[in-house]
């Protein structure tokens, strides 16, 4: 009796704290699903009217499928050139012999320690000095390597068994032919972890993004939608549809690889 | 960081030997990564350092030399001083509120419930959220008629402030929305923690008569307290560079009550062009976590010296 008293309990307690937690997208979604002149109705924390038309208006009002494609480009650039150059960097820590690689190594993560605006404005004026201002290169070349990601591979590759490749380097195999032959094919937990940080990052990412475009033909989903709010303040059903619209590819690709994410959390943090 | 170990490879004496052997394999690899790093991380960090030194507005050929003069503007204005006490206030708010949340709702997670991964999911959903969708919703939730939780206020008979638009309540307001996207990181980091705890430790504490609350304090604290550091550091990091929410919620009012450290940086950098002055800012945001950083190297240090 006392035992299941004491599950009822955590149950209540755990559920009213996720209830916060999700209240806020519940919310959105459904003031996104109302009409505008529902709006001032007594709220309901579920949707009682289906206006899908909320989402065309929003979706319509500012460029957002140019936001869209812009981002898309954006993220899925950072995603590959992030894994493959991270990987590559790891895989030179994990296994390659050379003078000054642990020194190296140190460097890469001490780039972890300095916070972003210190390198902001330094990194704006050689973005501005290149003339990458309102360019994809200006979104994703000062972001293709990620020295969290380089981390991450260098422990998955010294954890994996040193004999095939030495086998392939008996018989003369080249780094690169081992690396992109043997070692990715077996890597593909943590390309996927390093893949899911990257994405998020990317997808979210506003300041960078903010200050290196300025033509609306280069914003970004995030900027977009923070200059979307500055116009439309007061429409809350659009602003809850466009807010809807930029959450969607987030939570998605959180879902899809949740494990992968949190495994890659847990254990950089924390155990050896 | 906690995690970060270097490991020696065995074969220390062929080492110099095949130095040269690797190198233009590994040039190859690591040039990428030299390559960004190099151009958008050192050097800017450093050249951030020497424009701080000058007075410059990113325009003109000309930049005048001031010395530390930006540094002595900055500390006799009363801007800068506000900005660093919102900082503070929104960062030591955000972590210790998400660090207690964080950490009960691991412990009650850490039993043989049903749904455990479903909650963990929810608990979750906030940190991967995009900041800037998260402080429009906020900025909704938090409307002074419309918004729910004056509403909810309003249904147990409570007039809530008009939050955002009240110099008393807007930075409470961030900070709320702050620690409900910390919350699911500290969570998920404690729950891999506790999990790791051999459930021996408590059979034995219950058999010495301990009863939960004691086994708390007296095991399942002191265990955690590796991962509470890491979570305190990482989380003031985090919150010292705040600028998303801010920018979307309040843009640092009203009246400068969320003016934080990285706003206030950035419409000196890219509203007024006070490039040097602007830099000298991101060095005091440096030297501040690089102060949280060196402490936590301390502290854990000493708190593991003897395993």
């Amino acid at each position: 009796m006392a035992r299941s008293l004491k599950a009822v309990l955590t149950h209540l307690l755990l559920a009213s704290g996720a209830f916060l937690s999700a209240m806020p997208f519940l919310w959105m979604l459904t003031t996104a699903l109302k009409p505008e002149s529902a709006l001032y109705q007594p709220p309901l924390l579920f949707p009682t009217h289906f206006e899908w038309a909320n989402f065309v208006k929003a979706w319509q009002a500012a460029p957002f499928p140019r936001f869209f494609l812009n981002s898309a480009v954006m993220t899925v650039g950072i995603v590959l050139a992030q894994t493959l150059f991270s990987a590559m960097a790891g895989y030179a820590f994990a296994r390659m012999r050379f003078a000054g690689r642990d020194l190296l190594f140190f460097g890469v993560l001490g780039t972890m320690m300095i916070p972003f605006p210190v390198t902001l404005i330094p990194s704006f004026l050689v973005v501005n000095a290149l003339g990458w201002i309102d360019t994809y290169n200006a979104l994703i070349v000062p972001r293709a390597v990620s020295a969290f990601a380089i981390f991450l591979f260098r422990q998955f590759f010294l954890s994996l068994p040193r004999e095939l490749e030495e086998a392939a380097l008996m018989d003369g195999a080249g780094r690169l032919t081992i690396f992109f032959r043997i070692v990715l094919p077996l890597s593909t937990p943590v390309i996927a972890a390093s893949a899911i940080f990257s994405f998020l990052f990317a997808w979210n990412d506003f300041l960078w993004p903010l200050i290196v475009t300025n033509s609306p033909d280069m914003r970004t989903v995030q900027v977009g939608l923070a200059m979307f709010q500055g116009q439309y303040g007061v429409f809350w059903t659009l602003l809850s549809a466009a807010a809807t619209i930029v959450t969607l590819p987030a939570v998605l690709a959180f879902l899809a690889a949740q494990r992968q994410f949190i495994a890659g959390i847990t254990n950089t943090g924390l155990k050896e | 960081m906690n995690g970060v170990r270097l490991q020696k490879t065995p074969s220390k004496a062929s080492r110099w030997g095949r130095t040269l052997g690797e190198w233009p394999a590994a040039l190859f690899f690591l040039l990428p990564t030299v390559a960004v790093l190099g151009t958008f991380n050192f050097y800017p960090a450093l050249y951030s350092l020497y424009l701080s030194l000058f007075e410059w507005n990113g325009l003109s050929p000309t930049r005048e030399f001031v010395g530390l003069a930006n540094y002595a503007r900055l500390l006799a204005s009363g801007e800068f001083w506000n900005s660093l006490r919102v900082t503070l206030l929104y960062a030591g708010g955000v972590t210790l509120l998400a660090l207690a949340l964080g950490m009960g709702v691991a412990v009650l997670l850490n039993q043989p419930i049903r749904g455990q991964a479903l909650y963990r999911v929810l608990y979750f959903l906030p940190v991967i959220t995009p900041t800037v969708a998260s402080g429009v919703v906020w900025k909704y939730l938090f409307d002074p008629t419309q918004g729910v939780v004056n509403r909810g206020l309003a249904g147990v008979g409570l007039e809530g402030p008009s939050w955002l638009s009240d110099p008393s309540w807007a930075l409470a307001a961030v900070v709320v929305v702050g620690v409900w996207k910390r919350v699911g990181f500290n969570l998920v980091v404690y729950l891999a923690a506790l999990q790791g705890i051999p459930r021996a430790y408590y059979e034995a504490a219950a058999l010495d008569g301990a009863g939960p609350w004691q086994q708390f304090r007296h095991l399942t604290l002191p265990l955690l307290a590796p991962t509470t550091f890491f979570l305190v550091v990482t989380a003031l990091i985090d919150a010292f560079q705040v600028f998303d929410l801010v920018y979307v919620m309040t843009s640092g009012g009203p009246l400068g009550s969320t003016d934080v450290l990285g706003y206030y940086l950035y419409r000196q950098a890219f509203r007024y062009s006070e490039l040097g002055f602007a830099s000298a800012v991101a060095y005091v945001m440096f030297a501040l976590i690089f102060a949280v950083t060196v402490i936590q190297f301390r502290l854990t240090r000493g708190g593991q010296g003897d395993g």
